[in-house]
């Protein structure tokens, strides 16, 4: 059994052409991303069924579900779809909007019960109430809910955090990590925002214009320098590390990874705990031999992999952290000071970090 | 000038009324919803041609739609000659003719409502049933159909207060034929023609109250049902 999600389409609407080939794992979450208008949710209703495509093809794991001979219907498909907007079914209450989909497959099919969708969404509260009674986040809960107690072997998911405000994106959030950390079901989210897919996304395909741009896994997308997200102010590498020891006397935690061990201020978090760090490249500065008397505690060795111009004063550099990529932003007067080249070994400063989870 | 009550033929009048509303109302629900349907969601470029014939009752002098129907449905009409070479009798002048030309007048007044209710629906609920896998059919009667439930109570009620208002169509191709065709604002026709007055009031005053309490329902029920669009 292939464990991909394997898609094909050329689909040509009238001022638009989606011209896509993609092979992602069927696993984890892959985040679409590109701006708006790329094609991303033309793209995910392709794959849902819903955008008629002649000579398409797709498979999801083991199962077929598009090629030159077969269609199958949106409806036989075990997937779940979260649009942008909730659209809850607003002559049904939320315990019935639930139960719509659970009731439409086989029992043999139950993998998520309704209890644990509930559970996980956080929604026991609001079975009885009306979808219009409802705020944005908890219609937007409501749905993923929904969607999760068919059990489905896919969930597409179309920005389902666009529509709402900070706070409500912050109060979904946890819930999304949860959906990844505690069900095996490989989603598909669209996104035009760089910090969710940061925060979420295992896997990342990046589309321009209707085409695939590049696609890989994300700690490798963000840091890959011919890529649009490694360059500018917001590049960042994310390196997942774990929870290796707490620090009570001076209240650090730090965290484990391949390249190394982060010391950061306290995190409440179990030993052995994974989470995600973000490095943002302008907060790495290189030396070449280790530093003892300065205030940063986090430097790692590394070995230059390559370098590119950015903007007129500045270089890129994407440093090798024993198999951990890292990017590091620096002048280009200091990059030939230090005569800086692909391959040489320096040590990797970094000022701050960030923990998404 | 008299002031009697209602004799019997005003009561026969009035069952033949309602029944002939009735019929006419439930068969142009049961055709009008897949139609409204099909116009709601076909994307088929010479639509509006079908929209325009459903529309025609509308602006059309009752009597001429009368008159025509009378043509067809008669012993030399396509319809009624169709009838005779089957073996029955010409529609015209029969109660089963009257709901054929009641059910055309009142066609626009059952098909607009459900067209638009359907219309405002829009796709995406439709798609997050598919989703949630439910077949065409399933869809259409577990989303499309409650949905609009406003337009399918506007449809009724109108299709049925026009249908019992009517008289032009009715006067020409049913005649006046007490017991069998002679509907309501007939009787009324024919009390005011020999100036009984005081039947006249009782039935045009009871169908004045009866249409305003059924619009009256329409309106408060629409009100409650209405959904706010999530």
């Amino acid at each position: 059994m292939s464990m991909t999600i394997e898609a094909r389409f050329q689909i040509k609407r009238q001022d638009f052409i989606l011209d896509i080939d993609l092979n992602i794992p069927a696993r984890g979450i892959s985040a679409i991303f590109g701006h708006s208008g790329c094609g991303k949710t033309t793209l995910l209703r392709a794959i849902a069924g819903l955008e008629p495509c002649s000579n398409g093809y797709l498979r999801v794991a083991d199962m077929l579900w598009q090629d030159d001979n077969l269609f199958v219907p949106p409806h036989k498909r075990s997937l779940g779809y979260v649009f942008q907007e909730a659209s809850l079914f607003a002559h049904l209450d939320v315990q019935k909007n639930l139960e719509y989909g659970l009731k439409r497959i086989p029992q043999s099919e139950y993998k998520v019960s309704l209890d644990q969708a509930i559970e996980l969404l956080g929604i026991a509260h609001l079975l009885t109430r009306k979808a219009a009674q409802l705020s944005g986040g908890e219609r937007q809960r409501v749905a993923i809910a929904r969607a999760l107690a068919t059990s489905p072997k896919l969930l597409l998911m179309d920005e389902p955090l666009s529509a709402l405000d900070m706070t409500r994106k912050q109060e979904i959030m946890p819930y999304l990590e949860s959906l990844h950390d505690e069900l095996s079901i490989p989603v598909l989210y669209v996104s035009h925002a760089p910090g969710e897919v940061a925060r979420l996304a295992d896997h990342l395909v990046l589309m321009e214009s209707g085409k695939l741009i590049a696609s890989g896994a994300i700690g490798q997308m963000l840091t890959r320098l011919d890529l649009p997200l490694a360059h500018g102010d917001k590049a960042a590498a994310l390196i997942e590390a774990t929870v290796a020891e707490h620090d009570e006397e001076f209240n650090l935690t730090y965290l484990d990874f391949p390249g190394g061990r982060f010391a950061v201020s306290h995190k409440d978090l179990p030993i052995g705990h994974p989470v995600r760090l973000r490095v943002v490249a302008r907060d790495v500065s290189l030396t070449l031999e280790h530093q003892s008397q300065t205030s940063i505690l986090n430097i790692f060795p590394a070995r230059i992999e390559e370098m590119t111009p950015e903007g007129n004063a500045q270089a890129m550099v994407r440093l090798d952290l024993n198999g951990t990529p890292l990017l590091s932003r620096i002048t280009r007067k200091s990059a030939s000071l230090l005569d800086l080249t692909p391959g040489k070994q320096v040590y990797a400063q970094v000022k701050t970090v960030a923990l998404l989870s | 000038m008299k002031f009697d009550m209602l004799n019997d033929a005003d009561l026969t009048a009035l069952l033949i009324t309602l029944k002939l509303a009735g019929i006419t109302t439930l068969l142009l629900i049961l055709l009008g919803t897949p139609l409204a349907w099909w116009l709601a969601r076909s994307r088929w470029r010479f639509k509006f041609l079908i929209e325009a014939v459903i529309a025609l009752p509308l602006v059309l002098p009752p009597t001429v739609l009368g008159f025509y129907l009378l043509v067809a449905l008669g012993p030399n009409g396509p319809i009624g000659g169709m009838m005779q070479w089957l073996g029955g009798q010409p529609l015209a002048f029969t109660f089963t003719g009257l709901v054929i030309g009641s059910m055309l007048y009142s066609m626009p007044f059952v098909v607009q409502p459900l067209q638009g209710a359907f219309a405002a629906i829009g796709n995406r609920p439709l798609e997050v049933a598919a989703t949630l896998r439910a077949s065409p059919l399933d869809r259409f009667f577990t989303v499309a159909v409650p949905l609009a439930r406003p337009g399918f109570l506007t449809a009724a009620v109108l299709g049925f207060a026009h249908t019992v208002g009517e008289f032009g169509v009715v006067l020409m191709i049913g005649g006046n034929i007490p017991g069998q065709t002679q509907v309501l604002s007939i009787a009324i026709y024919d009390h005011v023609e020999v100036l009984e007055y005081g039947q006249a009031h009782w039935l045009s005053g009871g169908l004045l109250l009866i249409s305003f309490i059924m619009l009256l329902s329409v309106y408060a029920l629409n009100r409650r049902f209405s959904v706010t669009k999530v």
